[in-house]
């Protein structure tokens, strides 16, 4: 199948963007979800408005405690340790599975986001570890903690015209640890299940993805290896035995897995 | 070895070398000229309007205003006839497959309406404004409920859903009378889609200079296309010209005509301007590429030894709607009741098959047809008698094989086993995974990763010639294997051959062939190919075929070509013509000898200095190829798998896999080694990957790639190779076709592998492809939720 006929415009900045993204009209970065669903027509924008060429959304930086990273960094980059590094190596660690280097090297973690799919590995990890959006908008930008920027599978929050910019990612301190996990039979398939885990001074999150709504998040009392079972099949709704089986041994196997 | 395998001289670059291949120049350089690389002047773009629904009646089409001059329906198709594709067998109902659906449609993805636009996107633009209005009807989903009297009809006009049902009886009630171990199993595969790297695609062009349709197509069969079209479309065959460019792999998938090909032929001439279809993935994966879906039931009856009895089998094949051209709708459940019994000797043997009519696109012939479904079925079997009489699987195998010292063999079914030590096959992989320490890791492994080894033995009928498919009655039967050898004036050869190569390296192991017979060397042999205006008649490129049945051509032609050039050779010597001999690339007569070239030069250049007396038939021969027997060459293989099962995730990992194959005298060894590889990560993908489900309303599920799983580079591993070559005493070098023989262990080695690596755990999967969610579906117990 070939895409319907749209029309492609490049914002010089990310507020001339911001302008351009009309009713109608879809943010391209590096259009690794976006391209397919063209594709089979399952997108069928009037206009297409590409950021991959903003400055702005391509850099890192970063302060004592967080990393902030532009909305267009690409897998790639990050599994190359192009972007400081939150500790442990942890987001090369994760980027370097993302599908295979093709995807990598033009998909990015701003559009990983924003396509909000639930078996997405930015989606469930960034959740895990605490992570917030900057949100640019018309009236300046917003800070967004990403289990509100997620609204269900494939939603967010973004109102028509704002753009994702940066996400802000915490840094592991005060020992700290994190282990993800996540089953495929090979590079580039959708996880069957998924899970990650960050263990914090006086509690533990765990956060399960590849469902078919957005990861559930646990806390507290509930992130414990011996009381996530339970928790899980409350929450997880009609799943068959055999997901739920998996899900829960991806959640031991990251639990095996977290390292500082 | 027969007269002709007999003292045949040895060259550098002739049978037997590990040439290089001379088309992966532009291959790999991306200068290769496929399908969708072809521009004609003109050319317009075609998308169809497809079925959403897997089996309604259709009440109306209806254009959409303002694009009625470029959306076309059945009824505009004027004169054009429905693909039937017929069988001789008693009993077997023909289908007519309409080239746009008009009054029923029969699966999801069926045509019935195109659309032509100067974009393939604006052409799908106004398909989506089609309008249907589809009465829907059940779907005839499941091919075992398909057979049942309360089933939906597919073809109402049959009564029932079943194209063919065939029965045999081999003495099986005798034999299995006195078996004193009975063991049954319901074993399932799924139906798969043949993925080649390119899809079909059609470009097509009405050319009134030479009056003649000009239909550029992907397809490994370019003579039986011409042929199939020219009866759809009521043109003389000579009005008819197909081109094949470089064909991007096929696998049986471009040896059918398919609508498509008839409604872009059609469409060039109606218009006066060249239209072209190039088939997505979506169009392959939904409507077009299916293949393999077999149920078994099965009974063994074994003695106490280990020796396999009698073998009682009913095998479905989910046919699919349509009978398809040329190979028809019952190939491939009727060669499963002829191939079943597999490299086994039994005394008893007993099969019904049914090919099941459903609505889900036809069952198209994929590379190792019926094949690697009944070495599935046969070599499960032999476990399952392993396990039940405490002798080794490899133990068991060997003493049932068909054993060296009685080759050739007629088995139960009468196929003719040209020659092979199958049991030294099966030693030899044996050895190569070392099998005792792997069965002490295998014992040694604690925690949940366990680990199995798995065993599949098959011979492989290929290079099926006149006597095995006039049987069968289909629109092709093969003949005499017709090759042109032409020398040019400058000493250079032109061969011509009606098959087709779509990635098995022909233009280098032809070339080699040749090489082999004149001397003249690869490098200055040209292989014409994929083109009815420049080739003889051939059915083309399936059933691992072409060397056997093209090389032997090709070598034929040589040998006839060698003796046109002796006498003029004996003349430029001035000796007598029955003193000189042809070889490497002269013409010699004791220390005395002139080239090849300087003969050619003489025929073409200089006539002046040939004798007078010289026949004008010139340097240009076509000669035919029979087989000595062409009952079909046996190449024979057995496969050693070892695996890992995560048992908690389910996830199946290979950790080493030998082959020890026998395709008789090799043309080219680096090649055979090619055809193995893909095929056996074909195979792996049958085994651990690929499948096409459905829905109970024939809905497929999957659309893409992402959902259609393939193996990849990553998912297949290293293969060890351990090649024997007895030659079959039938074929000119002895060669045995071998292009399918990789597809069609694994599944059964695999799927043996898992088992042997579950059976401590009281668990047995019964159907391909194994997942995860199979594995974890048998181990794990239902949770018990509390309250």
């Amino acid at each position: 199948m070939k895409a319907v006929d749209f029309s492609w415009v490049a914002g010089a900045t990310l507020e001339q963007a911001s302008q351009k993204a009309k009713a109608g009209s879809k943010i391209i970065a590096g259009g690794q979800s976006l391209g397919p669903m063209l594709n089979l027509r399952i997108a069928q924008p009037d206009a297409l408005v590409s950021i991959a060429g903003l400055a702005l959304l391509r850099g890192a930086t970063e302060n004592d405690t967080d990393v902030t990273i532009g909305a267009c960094v690409t897998h790639a980059q990050i599994a190359d340790g192009l972007v400081p590094d939150i500790g442990s190596q942890i987001l090369p660690r994760i980027a370097e599975n993302i599908a295979y280097r093709a995807v990598r090297n033009r998909g990015t973690i701003g559009g990983s986001l924003c396509h909000a799919d639930p078996a997405a590995d930015w989606v469930t990890t960034l959740l895990a570890l605490g992570a917030s959006v900057v949100i640019a908008g018309a009236d300046g930008t917003r800070l967004v903690a990403l289990r509100d920027f997620f609204r269900g599978a494939f939603r967010t929050c973004l109102a028509p015209g704002e753009i994702l910019q940066a996400v802000r990612i915490p840094k592991l301190n005060d020992g700290q640890k994190f282990g993800y996990y996540k089953a495929c039979r090979k590079p580039g398939e959708f996880a069957h299940a998924m899970a990650a885990v960050l263990q914090m001074k006086k509690t533990t999150r765990v956060v399960i993805g590849a469902m078919g709504a957005i990861p559930l998040i646990f806390e507290g009392d509930e992130a414990t290896l011996q009381s996530i079972a339970p928790a899980f099949t409350a929450r997880a709704g009609g799943i068959d035995d055999v997901t739920r089986h998996m899900q829960l041994i991806a959640v031991k196997r990251a639990f095996e897995k977290l390292s500082a | 070895m027969n007269e002709l395998q007999a003292n045949l001289p040895m060259h550098e670059g002739g049978v037997g070398v590990r040439v290089l291949r001379t088309e992966d120049d532009r291959y790999l350089r991306g200068r290769g000229e496929f399908i969708a690389d072809i521009k004609l002047p003109m050319m317009r773009e075609l998308a169809f309007v497809r079925s959403p629904l897997a089996h309604a009646r259709i009440k109306a089409v209806i254009k959409p205003k303002g694009f009625e001059n470029c959306v076309f329906v059945a009824a505009d198709l004027v004169g054009v006839k429905p693909i039937t594709a017929v069988s001789g067998l008693p009993g077997f109902k023909p289908s007519s497959q309409p080239i746009l659906a008009d009054v029923k449609v029969r699966h999801v993805g069926e045509a019935v309406a195109v659309c032509v636009a100067n974009t393939r996107a604006e052409a799908e633009d106004i398909a989506a404004l089609v309008e249907l209005e589809l009465e829907e009807l059940p779907a005839v989903v499941d091919m075992v409920a398909a057979r049942s009297a309360e089933s939906t009809l597919v073809h109402e006009s049959w009564g029932d859903n079943v194209f063919l049902e065939t029965r045999v009886d081999y003495g099986f009630e005798a034999a299995a009378a006195k078996a004193p171990i009975v063991i049954t199993k319901h074993l399932r595969t799924a139906r798969q889609c043949m993925s080649p790297m390119e899809g079909r695609g059609v470009v097509a062009a009405w050319e009134p200079r030479v009056g003649q349709l000009v239909l550029h197509t992907s397809t490994q069969m370019p003579h039986i296309v011409r042929t199939g079209l020219s009866e759809c479309l009521g043109l003389p065959d000579e009005q008819v010209r197909i081109i094949a460019p470089d064909v991007g792999g096929g696998f049986g998938y471009k040896g059918i005509l398919l609508p498509e090909e008839v409604c872009a032929g059609y469409l060039a001439r109606y218009l006066g301007h060249p239209v072209r279809w190039i088939e997505d993935r979506r169009e392959q994966l939904t409507g077009n590429a299916n293949c393999r879906e077999h149920d078994y039931e099965l009974t063994a009856y074994a003695d106490k030894d280990g020796m396999l009895l009698a073998l009682d089998a009913r095998a479905t094949v989910d046919a699919g709607a349509y009978s398809i051209y040329p190979f028809s709708a019952c190939l491939e459940a009727a060669q499963v009741a002829s191939i079943l019994p597999g490299p086994y000797r039994m005394n008893g043997y007993r099969c019904i098959t049914w090919s099941a009519a459903t609505n889900k696109p036809a069952i198209l012939p994929y590379r190792g047809v019926a094949r690697a479904g009944v070495c599935y079925a046969m070599e499960f079997l032999m476990d399952a008698i392993a396990v039940e009489t405490g002798i080794t699987p490899e133990e068991v195998r060997r003493r049932n094989l068909v054993p060296v010292e009685v080759m050739p063999f007629n088995n139960i079914t009468n196929k003719h086993f040209d020659s092979g030590d199958y049991a030294q096959a099966l030693r030899r992989v044996v050895e190569a995974i070392d099998l005792p320490a792997v069965r002490a890791r295998q014992a040694a492994a604690s925690g949940p990763v366990k680990i199995g080894v798995g065993l599949s033995v098959f011979c492989e009928q290929g290079a099926h010639g006149t006597s095995v498919y006039s049987g069968w009655g289909i629109p092709m039967v093969p003949g005499f294997e017709q090759a042109t050898a032409r020398l040019t004036a400058d000493g250079g050869l032109e061969l011509r051959v009606g098959i087709q190569s779509h990635g098995q390296g022909l233009e280098t192991s032809l070339a080699q062939v040749a090489q082999e017979i004149l001397g003249i060397p690869v490098g200055r042999v040209k292989i014409v190919h994929g083109d009815t205006a420049l080739t003889p008649y051939s059915t083309g490129t399936w059933g691992s075929r072409c060397m056997v049945m093209a090389g032997g051509a090709v070598a034929t032609a040589c040998r006839e070509l060698a003796a046109r050039i002796a006498p003029i050779g004996a003349h430029l010597l001035q000796v007598p013509a029955a003193d000189v001999v042809v070889a490497n690339g002269y013409v010699t007569a004791g220390a005395q000898r002139v080239s090849i070239a300087d003969v050619a030069y003489t025929w073409f250049r200089r006539p002046q200095d040939l004798p007078d007396d010289i026949s004008g038939g010139g340097l240009d021969v076509t000669a035919g190829y029979k087989a000595v027997r062409d009952s079909g060459t046996f190449s024979y293989a057995a496969h050693a798998v070892v695996v890992s099962i995560d048992t908690e995730m389910g996830d199946v990992k290979i950790l080493d896999y030998a082959i020890c194959e026998d395709g008789g005298t090799l043309v080219n060894p680096m090649i055979v080694d090619g055809q193995l590889i893909g095929g056996v990560a074909q195979g792996i993908g049958t085994a651990l990957y690929e499948a096409m489900r459905f829905d109970a309303h024939g809905q497929p599920l999957a659309s893409t790639l992402a959902d259609y799983m393939l193996p990849g580079a990553t998912e297949v591993p290293v293969l060890r190779i351990d090649h024997m070559e007895t030659p079959s005493p039938y074929t000119f070098f002895g060669q045995k076709g071998i292009g399918e023989g990789g597809a069609i262990g694994p599944p059964a080695a695999i799927a043996n592998a898992v088992n042997d690596a579950l059976r401590p755990l009281g668990v047995e999967i019964r159907e391909l492809p194994i997942t995860p969610h199979g594995i974890l579906s048998a181990l794990i117990k239902p949770v018990q939720v509390a309250a």
